[in-house]
């Protein structure tokens, strides 16, 4: 039995960590992009850099699901070490791409096994050990172009532009995919099932991370300053905003930078300069995942309490502690939103693709302007490093950046008696100074300690309770104005609604279509932001049954929004998945269908 | 941290700077720190320092963690803007300031225990990047608001109030200082204003980042005879380098050190710091000597005070990061958005 299949399958490579394997797959999977259907790969690495077995998953879907699916169609299998395991994955009909230079039985009758010689061929053809080793990489990528009758020319392109100003590099690449492409078309011609055809469907879709996108979004959004400390899987976030920043950001003439990049001593320091710049009046942010915001909590509730605007990217791992730093989770709302001692309570924006993540990294620097407090932008490991097929960015010439009640020296020359938190205008938002504006006017002292409206230090606590009193009110009018949800209908229709956020987005998709396809009507609403709006809470308040999906244990959204809102448990229902793969549409339905039929899940959570 | 703010009735004869003002201009709030502590002194001497070099004080931040001496920033220059942070964190305030306008003077106000124990990450590594900064640590030796606890900085040989003995050997942050690459080091005492306030003028004229160790006696908790960081152990034990003397830019030498005798530093904005030396051994350029100088001191039981190392030379943190004459903070969109066009280009890459 094979599969058979055009423009809907899993691939997924198994390979050794640190051998070269990624950009070879990447490239597999742009590839595919380029013949116009749309691509999720998923990189499922060890905390390692050399050595252990690393996963590379691309799910290939016309329609546009991009979710992980459960079951493999074709298995590109190179590293013994993980073979068995591997072959298990593999779905009856599949088929199994292995370096035949060592011969090796799999057991397995009801798959199709495609042996290349790889080493063999490659130790033939290269006289250079590093590259022998590298280039079986390329070779299956060859052979894949084959079996699945793509545009071979797609990939020479490919080629050609990741060696721009290396062309020697050129030639041996294009001779390795060559390899894998000939002996695929002598040995297995018309043997898949599975094919390729070139489509229109990423037409007006780019392939790229969440964490790229952000790092742009924070160039566009005119952030100056980033101050980070290396982590997984936040760590390609500040990278992307240098990158983008050296390309964009330097002085015509003077040749010097109109950003400052500093890689801090530990996310306390990169969390103090981004409040220590954003006080100063420059937009500043740091990106980080779940340990850097444990180390960084104290900091926000001074941020919080002395009201200094600040952008935080937490690129959500595997926790707790240092947990699964290379898997993902949804598992820091909570730690998130109620951030470091005392009360306090920030800011939450959740995107769920890239094209959100650059929206939402601009629209974060305007949101802490304008509220004065810090912004966490949620992303997970799945969104933040793997690439997705995400719509083209956008930017509209006539934006303004929204720099929020900050006084000029002309504001301050027309005020009698400045007050740093005197709520003028009854929004809860007072109005700040940055330091040098009036040689008279203006100053005041930021402090963590309980203070008056004048910024004077107090003990009087009925005076503090006012100020924290304010704060509340302050996180009222942020309600209105972070994004609102996304509904999946424009009219409510169903007593049963669906809610959920951030990555899971894309298999909800599918989950709804497949629900939709079984005839069960269900209401669907996308968070994308906390304070959470009056359209959440009126959808809540529109249906009896709530399922809450959420990529964490302990259902931290269902807690935040029974928290928030006063709303009975018993009407909100989870639906977790926390293994640290991405949740799939499948889990979502199946969940779904046992709760609804009154029987247990099938799946576990 | 109380604000009990002082009237404004100024003595028409009182002496005035340049820009017109007398040093009641520089004040601030009345300290509410323990009479005769050190850091009034201190608080005074900034206040002195400022009047002099005629400093507006409305470009100064002033900033601070937690402790007796991070309330100080409350008692000096009111038109000032201040950031009192969080314990031992002032350094990471001060840098991302800095880095979102280089234009203003970053006054950062610390202690023993919020520089020597929770915060020395951050200080190393702020005298490690160069901020362009001045950087005092008011050293006491104890922790003061929490009722006497010894810090880092106080002498193994020193005991408590209490006759406790001191477990550990001190950290010096001098040394310290010297070895991360600060350009500008000097210790002093809060009681030797004559010292102080020259050093101070001097380090708030440096570019780079200048730090001052100033040991400031804890009258209520570390003031007793068995402390070395009392005031009558300090007089009694302190090992002036040189007597410093500050020469704003343009002006004249006026003092009559005999030829030979002296070092001059000339500072980045045209000043100058000229040194009587005391000591024979004594070059505040060279690193190694400067080091070893404290280290002989201390194995003397003296207290080395003077400037003991200066660069007057060395790059600070905005030029190693090659960042904008143009303060960060003043730029907008037009400066910053690199526009639709580019994002186009940024999309087709992405195909």
């Amino acid at each position: 039995m094979k599969i058979k299949s055009v423009n809907d399958f899993v691939i997924k490579f198994a390979n050794v960590n640190g051998s070269g394997s990624a950009s070879a797959n990447q490239m597999f999977a742009k590839g595919v992009f380029r013949s116009g259907i749309p691509v999720s790969p998923k990189n499922i690495f060890p905390s390692n850099i050399q050595g252990l077995p690393t996963w590379f998953e691309v799910r290939v879907n016309e329609k546009g699901y991009l979710g992980r699916r459960e079951g493999i169609d074709l298995f590109v299998a190179m590293n013994p070490q993980s073979y068995q395991k591997d072959v298990e994955e593999l779905k009856a009909g599949g088929y199994l791409i292995y370096d035949s230079s060592w011969k090796r039985d799999f057991g397995r009758e009801d798959i199709n096994i495609l042996e290349i010689p790889l080493t063999k061929l490659c130790v033939q053809e290269f006289t250079n050990p590093k590259q022998r080793l590298l280039f079986k990489n390329l070779g299956y990528v060859g052979l894949l172009a084959s079996i699945l009758e793509m545009d071979k020319d797609i990939y020479i392109s490919l080629i050609e532009e990741q060696f721009k100003g290396k062309e020697k590099l050129i030639e041996p690449n294009v001779k390795a995919l060559n390899i894998g492409y000939n002996y695929a078309e002598e040995n297995f011609k018309d043997y898949c099932d599975i094919k390729v055809n070139k489509s229109n469907k990423t037409d007006g879709l780019i392939l790229t991370s969440g964490n790229d996108a952000a790092g742009l979004g924070c160039v566009y959004g005119g952030a100056t300053v980033c101050a980070w400390y290396p982590i997984t899987p936040s760590t390609s976030l500040a990278e992307s905003y240098s990158k983008y920043s050296e390309k964009m950001r330097v002085e015509i003439g003077t040749e010097k930078n109109k950003f400052a990049f500093i890689q801090a001593e530990d996310e306390l320091a990169a969390m103090g300069m981004t409040i220590g710049a954003n006080w100063n009046g420059a937009r500043a942010f740091t990106a980080t995942s779940g340990p850097g915001v444990s180390l960084m909590s104290e900091f926000i509730g001074l941020a919080y309490f002395a009201e200094v605007p600040t952008v935080l990217f937490n690129v959500q791992r595997g926790g707790p502690s240092t947990g699964m730093p290379t898997r993902t989770q949804q598992s820091d709302i909570l730690c998130s939103a109620y951030a470091s001692h005392g009360d306090t309570k920030h800011i939450l924006l959740i995107p769920s693709d890239p094209k959100e993540c650059f929206d939402f990294a601009v629209e974060a620097f305007d949101l802490a302007d304008r509220l004065q407090t810090p912004v966490i932008v949620l992303l997970d490991l799945d969104l933040g490093m793997n690439d997705w097929s995400t719509k083209e960015f956008e930017w509209d010439d006539n934006n303004q950046y929204d720099r929020g009640k900050v006084l000029s020296k002309e504001d301050l020359d027309g005020i009698e008696k400045f007050g740093r938190y005197l709520d003028v205008d009854g929004d809860g938002i007072p109005y700040r100074t940055y330091p040098g504006t009036h040689p008279e006017k203006g100053a005041y002292f930021t402090r963590g300690t309980s203070h008056d409206e004048y910024a004077g230090y107090t003990e009087d606590g009925v005076k503090n309770a006012e100020m924290l009193t304010r704060l509340v009110k302050k996180f009222q009018t942020a309600s209105s104005l972070v994004p609102s949800p996304v509904f999946n209908q424009e009219k409510n229709t169903s007593s049963m609604g669906i809610i959920y956020f951030g990555s899971t987005d894309c298999s909800m998709q599918e989950a709804l279509d497949v629900l939709d396809e079984q005839n069960i009507n269900i209401d669907a609403m996308r968070i994308r932001a906390f304070p959470f709006n009056l359209e959440v809470w009126e959808f809540i308040e529109d249906h009896d049954l709530l399922f809450i999906v959420e990529q964490n244990r302990d259902g931290q959204m269902r807690t935040l929004i029974m928290a928030e809102g006063g709303i009975i448990p018993d009407k909100l229902v989870s639906i977790l998945c926390f293994d640290g793969q991405p949740i799939t549409a499948e889990h979502i339905t199946n969940k779904i269908n046992a709760h609804i039929s009154g029987k247990p899940a099938l799946v576990a959570s | 941290m109380t604000y009990i703010v002082k009237p404004k009735n100024h003595h028409p004869l009182l002496e005035k700077n340049e820009l017109g003002l007398t040093r009641r201009d520089y004040e601030g709030a009345v300290s509410t720190l323990c009479a005769g502590c050190g850091h009034d002194s201190i608080s005074s001497a900034i206040v002195e320092a400022c009047f002099q070099l005629s400093i507006e004080s409305y470009k100064v931040a002033k900033l601070s963690g937690i402790g007796c001496s991070s309330k100080a920033p409350a008692y000096f220059l009111n038109q000032s803007h201040g950031f009192n942070s969080v314990h031992g964190r002032m350094p990471s305030i001060a840098t991302g300031a800095a880095m979102a306008n280089h234009e203003l003077l970053y006054l950062g106000i610390s202690g023993d225990g919020d520089s020597a124990s929770i915060g020395i990450g951050q200080f190393i590594h702020c005298a490690r990047r160069q901020l362009n900064m001045t950087y005092i640590v008011e050293n006491n030796g104890t922790y003061g608001l929490t009722k006497g606890q010894f810090s880092a900085t106080n002498d193994l040989e020193s005991k408590s109030k209490y006759g406790d003995d001191n477990l550990f050997p001190s950290i010096d942050l001098p040394s310290m200082a010297i070895q991360l690459g600060a350009s500008f080091v000097a210790r002093s005492f809060s009681g030797d204003k004559e010292q102080l306030v020259p050093l101070l003028k001097a380090a708030l004229s440096h570019k780079g980042f200048s730090f001052l160790d100033i040991i400031s006696p804890c009258v209520t908790f570390n003031n007793h005879n068995t402390s070395t960081k009392s005031y009558d152990y300090i007089r009694e034990h302190n090992d002036a380098l040189s007597r410093p003397d500050f020469v704003p830019s343009g002006k004249e030498i006026l003092t009559d050190y005999p030829k030979g005798s002296t070092v001059d530093v000339p500072l980045h904005d045209g000043s100058l710091l000229s040194l009587e030396k005391i000591s024979e051994n004594y070059d505040p350029a060279d690193k190694i000597k400067a080091i070893q100088n404290i280290q002989e001191s201390q194995r003397d039981g003296k207290v080395l005070t003077g400037l003991l190392y200066a660069d007057p030379e060395a790059k600070d943190l905005k030029e190693i990061l090659n960042v904008s004459d143009k303060p960060l903070n003043e730029m907008d969109l037009n400066d910053l958005c690199p526009g639709s066009e580019k994002l186009k280009d940024i999309n087709s890459g992405l195909k």
